[in-house]
């Protein structure tokens, strides 16, 4: 899916990387633990996510995440936008609850990070 | 592959979590730069990251050292803190005794070794309580073919 149909989607507001728009992102993913993040992200993905603060854009671009979706309407402090710009990480601040977002774009057909196992509880070891 | 080669030790203070993955961060851009594969600079950037956050979570001070030479890759991670009373419960996953700030920053799920073992190809973990930790962590640059992540399928 492409940046500009997830900020559709998500009627989000694009705080960075407005030039961005044509990238295409091949999976998302909703998570709030940046260890998590570091164990199961894979490259290119979107990350949606309501952690704001700068570990989490660094932790973004070490992974190679496409973007970020900050999800409520969080805003990133300073420094988390300021890191943004300089590594080319997009923000996008979408008003809908994280759970909403990632609805609205697996309803429009953008698979999740992690495939289904079928097993409760076997994220961890899969 | 050969790599370029270049060493770094990168200094981490204990409980600077704005400054955390500076040195991952470096270590990346060096190593993109040299056009090392995508596939194993991220597994680097990855592994370093999580030894910085370990540094930054448990230990007063530390430091990470990447030493690049020829086909190799070699991170060790050296911390002044309390060192681990059990390595075997430290290394399974999901254990984790980092403090309610790390917790608050979104870190601590108990998945740092672990995603350690699954980035390097060897990994040596030895620890002195009341003394300091030391991870010792080793890339090997292939010339065939990466797979699009080492480990752990999904």
């Amino acid at each position: 899916m492409r940046l500009s149909s997830v900020v559709e989607a998500l009627e989000a507001e694009v705080l960075v990387g407005q030039e961005a728009m044509e990238r295409e992102v091949p999976t998302a993913g909703g998570c709030d633990m940046i260890s998590d993040l570091l164990f199961f992200g894979k490259p290119g993905m979107l990350l949606l996510t309501g952690l704001t603060q700068p570990a989490v854009v660094r932790t973004a671009q070490l992974m190679d995440i496409s973007a970020m979706v900050l999800v409520r309407g969080k805003r990133p402090d300073e420094a988390a936008l300021e890191l943004a710009r300089e590594v080319g990480m997009p923000i996008l601040v979408s008003p809908h609850s994280l759970y909403d977002c990632c609805g609205r774009l697996y309803a429009r057909g953008l698979p999740g990070v992690i495939p289904a196992t079928g097993r409760p509880g076997s994220a961890r070891s899969t | 592959m050969a790599l370029r080669h270049f060493s770094r030790s990168y200094p981490v203070l204990g409980g600077a979590y704005y400054l955390a993955g500076r040195a991952a961060s470096d270590l990346k851009r060096r190593l993109a730069e040299q056009e090392c594969p995508a596939e194993l600079t991220r597994r680097v950037a990855i592994a370093a990251y999580e030894a910085e956050m370990n540094i930054c979570i448990h230990a007063i001070a530390g430091e990470v050292e990447a030493v690049v030479e020829g086909e190799e890759i070699r991170l060790v991670a050296n911390d002044r803190g309390p060192g681990i009373p059990d390595l075997a419960r430290a290394l399974a996953p999901g254990f984790s005794t980092a403090p309610e700030k790390a917790r608050a920053l979104g870190f601590g799920a108990g998945l740092g070794f672990t995603n350690m073992q699954r980035c390097a190809d060897e990994f040596t973990l030895c620890s002195q309580v009341g003394r300091g930790t030391r991870v010792e962590l080793v890339f090997v640059a292939r010339p065939e073919p990466a797979e699009s992540e080492k480990g752990g399928r999904q």
